[in-house]
């Protein structure tokens, strides 16, 4: 038997084998991700289905209150259920997978206490069961594209493009919101309301152009240009004013300095979220 | 067969006690971040923030709450082919010493090499997913136990075969039987293949049938397959069987490396000096709950350390407090060896009950039992019934009094020089009449 596996702990050590060990426990990852998306619906009634019906009574909800009630403007030629349907796949994606990483360390502690792996692949497993549900309520666009008769253009073949920012957007934030959870519960309590309040703070309702003339209506040109600038440093702006342009088409522009600083956002939270979630992995075990 | 597979130098292992992590939360750590520069104007070393610093994080400031070395200067080495067993007291050591050698946590200090794929059985079943089958989770445990998804699928007919759940595959596993979901749960463990297994407890678990079964494949693990094994058990007549040569660890030390058997005498006489007379084990987690209509509060021997003599009655008081009305109640015991074998059981005759809520105080008396010198343990259960009605625990603790047996002061002859091999009771007489 010839001992090829040669390993040495000590202080500190974990730290140099990480991205080799990552993709060592690549088909754990790939398990426990499956598992996660088969366990999510099980001993519940309508199954799967219920990643159509929450996004679905919030798009009605978001088109009845803010479309018809308060008669707020769609973009371009779109009917306001798409447009809100646009923004809501992305924004409910972002939100499941922050929620769901938040607890997953916590919720898998036999695991982080009994065996080895590289934890990250927890969090990104919560990741991607919230992906499996977008990709489920993307049936929802589907269908009110053909309800509203609205066809999209080429530009829908950037969506993927501009999932795996989302994607990045979640994990970010998601990695560190994990990492915090394991050492402060407080984290529980935070998330949900976070995710609340995160629906209005992000063009999720509305469309961002509204948001757009209410600020330099507010604050004149320069200042109100500033604050809009401002107010695209959050990365799921980015995400889904990129998914509005791609999915609504029409003679919209792409207001890019707002894109390209949430990108860039997105770069530096990702980062900051596997240093911070790395730096804390280690001692799992001790504080969970 | 002597290359050396695991060497430990000088393993240390810091907890820090008294800082309960999740009562900290996040407030404290915001109020020191934002008092922090304050204090810096003020010239004066931060307090640390507690609650940050637990396991292998840096912290610059030393902490108000006490160390704790769960390990300290441990070193050893292990060879392939070799069994070999961790004993110890609880809190002597040895999980956070697996913890280390399968990777789940970090040393303070210290160095460890490995040569070879090491797979660590820490708990039977982790993992496990209630909602999922029993087919489903062999792969997911597999997985999580180190395996290729293609290596669990060329041998899962023969896990299925060793579980003895083949009817059941694509039941979920939440509907199963305890024994069925240990036996499943084993049977993937016992199949890995790594060159190093680490193997924590795990006998604990299962009918005794299924438990010798275990015992079968670890041998033939590490005999026929020249494989590596560290075994931690408390079950000291599997360690006997198992391991050829065993660690003692002691308060975080190593006490003896060298032969199982020497190893285990050291062990049990480490028992001795540990002597309790007072059991409080009203909180304390019980193996067999029963109807817990009572309950056991405390257990004590009436002496000042808990010796009797072979020629003696044992006797203890043990303490029950009713939690339901119990017209009738009666008490029995069960003696183990220190290896965890049962010497003998007694059942005691229905007595008068308590009403709910009362506590008595029982003395119980087990009329010479004529036990060999030695250590044992005492298991008791309250209850009622008889064998006609049916025996119904309401309680039961086991493993907890533990006792030891001298020869009678004065007494010459075999019972002070009795020899383990000889057995756990004296037999009162023996009779050899000649007849022809």
């Amino acid at each position: 038997m010839a001992a090829t596996h040669k390993l040495i702990i000590e202080p500190g050590r974990a730290e140099k084998n990480y991205w080799r060990d990552l993709f060592h426990y690549r088909e754990l990852f790939v398990i426990l991700a499956w598992r996660d998306v088969t366990v999510r619906y099980k001993q519940t009634v309508a199954g799967a289905s219920w990643a159509l019906i929450q996004p679905l009574m919030s798009i009605i909800i978001g088109t009845v209150i803010f479309g018809k009630l308060a008669g707020l403007p769609s973009e371009g030629g779109a009917p306001y259920a798409i447009m809100v349907c646009a923004a809501m796949l992305p924004w409910q994606f972002f939100a499941n997978a922050l929620s769901l990483a938040s607890q997953s360390v916590v919720n898998n502690a036999n695991l982080i206490s009994k065996i080895y792996f590289p934890r990250m692949i927890v969090p990104a497993s919560s990741v991607v069961v919230s992906f499996v549900d977008f990709l489920v309520a993307c049936l929802i666009l589907a269908g009110l594209m053909v309800w509203y008769q609205f066809w999209p253009t080429w530009r829908i073949a950037v969506l993927p493009l501009l999932m795996v920012m989302g994607i990045a957007a979640a994990l970010g934030p998601g990695l560190i919101v994990t990492a915090l959870t394991v050492r402060y519960r407080d984290f529980r309590m935070v998330i949900p309301f976070v995710v609340q309040f995160g629906m209005y703070i992000c063009p999720v309702l509305y469309s961002s152009n509204y948001m757009h003339e209410k600020l330099l209506k507010k604050f004149g040109e320069v200042l109100g240009e500033r604050y809009f600038l401002l107010y695209s440093l959050n990365p799921m702006v980015g995400v889904i004013e990129g998914f509005r342009w791609a999915i609504l088409g029409g003679a919209r522009g792409f207001y890019w300095p707002g894109f390209l600083l949430s990108v860039a956002l997105t770069i530096v939270l990702l980062f900051t979220g596997i240093f911070y979630f790395r730096k804390t992995e280690r001692a799992f075990a001790d504080i969970i | 067969m002597s290359d050396t597979v695991i060497r430990v130098e000088n393993l240390s292992k810091k907890y820090l006690l008294g800082v309960n992590q999740s009562s900290e939360g996040l407030r404290h750590v915001i109020q020191d971040a934002v008092t922090a520069p304050l204090r810096w104007l003020k010239k004066r070393p931060a307090p640390p923030a507690p609650g940050a610093l637990i396991g292998g994080l840096p912290n610059p400031n030393p902490a108000p709450a006490k160390e704790f070395w769960a390990l300290k200067g441990v070193s050893f080495e292990i060879k392939q082919g070799e069994v070999v067993a961790i004993i110890g007291r609880n809190g002597a050591g040895k999980s956070t010493l697996l913890k280390i050698l399968s990777r789940i946590t970090e040393p303070t200090e210290g160095r460890v090499e490995i040569n070879g794929r090491v797979a660590s059985l820490l708990e039977v079943g982790t993992g496990f997913h209630p909602e999922l089958t029993g087919r489903e989770n062999i792969f997911l445990n597999g997985a999580i136990l180190g395996m290729m998804q293609s290596e669990i699928k060329k041998k899962f007919d023969e896990i299925v075969a060793f579980a003895e759940v083949e009817k059941f595959l694509d039941t979920p596993v939440k509907r199963y039987s305890s024994g069925m979901y240990v036996r499943l749960a084993f049977a993937v463990a016992a199949h890995l293949e790594p060159e190093i297994l680490v193997v924590d407890e795990v006998l604990a678990v299962g009918d005794a049938q299924f438990q010798k079964k275990c015992i079968g494949k670890m041998q033939e693990v590490s005999y026929k397959q020249g494989r590596t094994v560290i075994f931690v058990s408390h079950n000291l007549a599997a360690v006997l069987q198992l391991t050829s040569s065993a660690i003692v660890l002691e308060k975080g030390r190593v006490r003896y490396i060298g032969e199982t058997e020497k190893a285990v005498e050291l062990y049990s006489g480490g028992v001795e000096s540990e002597s309790n007379v007072f059991f409080d084990v009203e909180n304390s987690p019980r193996k067999y709950p029963g109807t817990q209509a009572a309950r056991f509060v405390s257990f004590r021997f009436d002496l000042a350390a808990p010796i009797f003599s072979t020629g003696g009655d044992f006797t203890y008081f043990a303490k029950v407090r009713a939690y339901q009305d119990i017209p009738r109640m009666r008490f029995s015991i069960t003696v183990f060896t220190v290896e965890g074998i049962p010497v003998g059981s007694c059942f005691g005759v229905e007595g008068p009950g308590l009403k709910s809520g009362e506590v008595a105080e029982v003395k119980i008396t087990l009329r010479n039992p004529r036990l060999a010198p030695g250590h044992y343990y005492c298991g008791t259960a309250v209850g009622k019934g008889d064998h006609r009605t049916g025996h119904v625990d309401f309680d039961v603790v086991l493993e907890t009094l533990a006792f030891e047996v001298r020869p009678e002061e004065g007494e010459g002859g075999t019972v002070s020089s009795w020899t383990h091999g000889w057995g756990a009771i004296v037999f009162p007489e023996l009779a050899s009449d000649r007849i022809k």
